[in-house]
């Protein structure tokens, strides 16, 4: 079955005073159709970057996008004039952010904020528009919606905020919603709330779900597949169980050992990430990950690894997947001990 | 709201009051007679010593506040020294309609234009047309008033003959001044335009408005220009008050008769009470001015009402 969206090799950099930084350096991957994909990393590897630039909503310059091709329902929307891509996004994409203060015009209702987009897209009065509109607020859990409808995004909570930016992403019932760290600013009561709210669109409407996060918890909770992104590339790539069970990239395992709650013996020390990810002014040669890899050979500085793909869809940009390098296990003790029982249950 | 007012009339009142206190021991404290400076000829000792009484300035300068005071309670700013016969009420009356119909032309002109151009700028950054308006508003920015104004005169007037070189004597006599005087405020205008609209460009709710599918042209009108101009308003309350009260250089360059001049020739003059009256004047029209940028600005920025 074809991808809803496909991603390959989608290179995006940016043209600063102090040079081109290489952001996205060849980023490939698909959501299907009602799937949850969720892309792991720590910050600055280029999540934020590839999103808007599926989004088309990078502003360029300084952005360009430098080559790659993004097909979304077969279409190729990289070729699309700016003007073809408005009947997308808003419609077809929508994209929650991660900061609601910023994120939400201070100087406008709430209330028109929505409104303005589902006039857009569902061509309906200015009437009929603000009843879906606090209908939206009522699905995303505000009381007294017709209230907030005329509120400044100043006057609200945090969390409320955030529920405002989803019902405006929601409003237009998109296919595909982005949502950038979407829960980083709030307690974890409302996290799990706004969560909930999302898992709830994705039943009623089948849409998928594109999930940046940097917090392994939602990861486990969301994540029908998952996507690990280091310095501008996709890394490694599974379904969920899969990549937490048989994690084959280091990066993945430094990742997954810096998971909180989990024990802190001494292996995991060894393989939580030590050091800073690479200079993207000058992306390295080889493997990006190769100054901080605890398994680095000599061939990973001379030369880019490449992908090792199973045939279960999980695949790796390691050299140590090569025939020729020596056998290396993940070390247990990054493998999520409650997930390991489980498994050992079933 | 209503207490917010009250106290905000008071703090007026106040500083008003402040003000014209100050102003009277300053202008006081200046060197020389203003009596002999302005007879325009040498006074015997007894000449001067009879007007200096007449003029009260005998008095202690205790008793001479509180009988300007009084005075100005009732709104009179006493008898100009410079201008026999004449009462600074009356000078003012008479030459701030000048100086306020100049300015408010001046001033009706740049704000359009000034956010216009910004905007242009602003939205073909890096093309030519950015590059010519920046241009422009460096130079209206920093080339000397007088002469713009030389230049003016010199094009339209002496050489196309479209309009009157000076005086002040119909709509056509305006025209010259008012774009000296709206020219640097159009370019200082378009410079802040500018720079606000590129850093608007960058702020995450512009994305999300993006986002949300909607054209650029609604992106520009809707999110990003109100959210400019909100930051430009204390500045121009501000500037409106420097343009109606007039200019001295411009009114000098067209003889036009507005009140700019006053506000230099008096205090040369030593004119105690036209420097008093200029100031009492001016600081009401502040004060006042201010106090209605404040009500503008909550009612367009709606951060600022809910706080008060
Ligand atoms: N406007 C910009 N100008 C220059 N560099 C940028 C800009 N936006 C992002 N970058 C660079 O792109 C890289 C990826 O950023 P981003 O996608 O925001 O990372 P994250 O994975 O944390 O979301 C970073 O190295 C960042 O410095
Ligand atoms: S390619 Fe080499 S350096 Fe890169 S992650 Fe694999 S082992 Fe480490
Ligand atoms: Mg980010």
């Amino acid at each position: 079955m074809e991808p809803l969206l496909n991603v390959e090799d989608l290179q995006v950099s940016f043209q600063t005073f102090a040079g081109e930084v290489a952001a996205v350096r060849g980023v490939s991957f698909q959501v299907n159709k009602g799937e949850t994909l969720v892309i792991v990393g720590e910050s600055g590897g280029g999540k934020s970057v590839s999103m808007q630039a599926i989004m088309g909503i990078l502003p360029m310059p300084p952005a360009r996008i430098k080559g790659g091709r993004i097909t979304y329902k077969g279409e190729d929307i990289l070729s699309k004039s700016d003007k073809e891509m408005e009947k997308y996004r808003g419609k077809e994409f929508a994209m929650i952010f991660q900061d609601s203060m910023t994120s939400l015009n201070p100087t406008m209702r709430v209330g028109r904020q929505m409104t303005e987009g589902i006039r857009k897209h569902q061509k309906v009065s200015a009437q009929t528009a603000k009843e879906i509109a606090i209908d939206m607020l009522r699905q995303v859990g505000l009381p007294n919606p017709d209230k907030i409808y005329k509120r400044y995004p100043h006057t609200l909570s945090g969390g409320q905020r955030q529920r405002v930016m989803i019902a405006i992403a929601i409003s237009s019932k998109p296919s595909l919603l982005f949502a950038d760290e979407p829960t980083t600013a709030l307690d974890v009561t409302m996290q799990a709330q706004i969560l909930d709210i999302m898992n709830q669109l994705k039943k009623d409407t089948g849409a998928s779900i594109l999930l940046v996060t940097h917090n392994l918890g939602i990861v486990a909770e969301m994540a029908d597949r998952i996507a690990v992104i280091y310095a501008g590339q996709i890394v490694e790539t599974a379904s969920a169980r899969e990549l937490f069970f048989h994690p084959k990239h280091p990066y993945t395992w430094g990742l997954l050992g810096a998971m909180p709650g989990m024990e802190t013996d001494k292996s995991t020390e060894l393989y939580s990430i030590k050091g800073t990810p690479p200079d993207m002014f000058c992306p390295p040669i080889g493997c990006a990950f190769a100054p901080r890899c605890a398994y680095c050979m000599e061939a990973c500085r001379k030369e880019a690894p490449e992908e090792y793909r199973e045939e279960n869809g999980h695949s790796t940009r390691c050299w140590l997947l090569d025939e020729r390098a020596p056998k290396v296990e993940a070390p247990t003790a990054v493998i999520p001990k409650p997930l390991l029982n489980e498994e050992e249950v079933q | 709201m209503k207490k917010y007012i009250l106290r905000r009339v008071i703090i007026s009142i106040v500083t008003i009051w402040l003000i014209v206190t100050i102003s009277f021991f300053l202008v006081h404290v200046l060197p020389g007679n203003p009596i002999a400076v302005n007879s325009g000829k040498i006074l015997s000792t007894e000449t001067l010593d009879k007007l200096t009484e007449y003029y009260g300035l005998d008095r202690p300068l205790s008793e001479q506040y509180l009988i300007y005071m009084k005075n100005l309670l009732h709104g009179n700013l006493g008898y100009s020294y410079k201008y026999a016969g004449q009462t600074v009420n009356g000078i003012i009356a008479k030459t701030f309609p000048v100086s306020a119909q100049l300015g408010l032309q001046a001033y009706l002109i740049s704000i359009p234009l000034g956010f216009l151009f910004g905007i242009i700028a602003a939205k073909r950054r890096g093309k030519t047309v950015d590059y010519l308006l920046v241009g422009f508003s460096a130079l209206g920015v920093s080339v000397p008033v007088f002469i713009v104004a030389a230049l003016l005169q010199l094009i339209f007037a002496v050489e196309l003959k479209w309009f009157p070189v000076s005086l002040w004597k119909g709509f056509s006599y305006t025209i010259l001044p008012t774009l000296t005087l709206a020219l640097g405020s159009i370019a200082g205008r378009t410079r802040s335009m500018r720079t606000l609209m590129l850093e608007i460009v960058n702020e995450d709710y512009v994305k999300t408005a993006k986002a949300k599918g909607l054209s650029k042209a609604v992106i520009v009108w809707r999110h990003q220009i109100k959210n400019a101009v909100i930051p430009m308003i204390p500045m121009m309350g501000m500037e409106l008050v420097g343009i109606l009260m007039g200019s001295f250089v411009v009114e000098n360059i067209f003889a036009i008769p507005g009140i700019g001049s006053y506000f230099v020739t008096s205090v040369q003059a030593l004119d105690y009470t036209m420097i008093l009256g200029l100031t009492v004047f001016l600081g009401v029209f502040v004060v006042i001015a201010n106090f209605i940028v404040d009500i503008i600005y909550g009612v367009i920025d709606p951060r600022i009402r809910v706080t008060k």
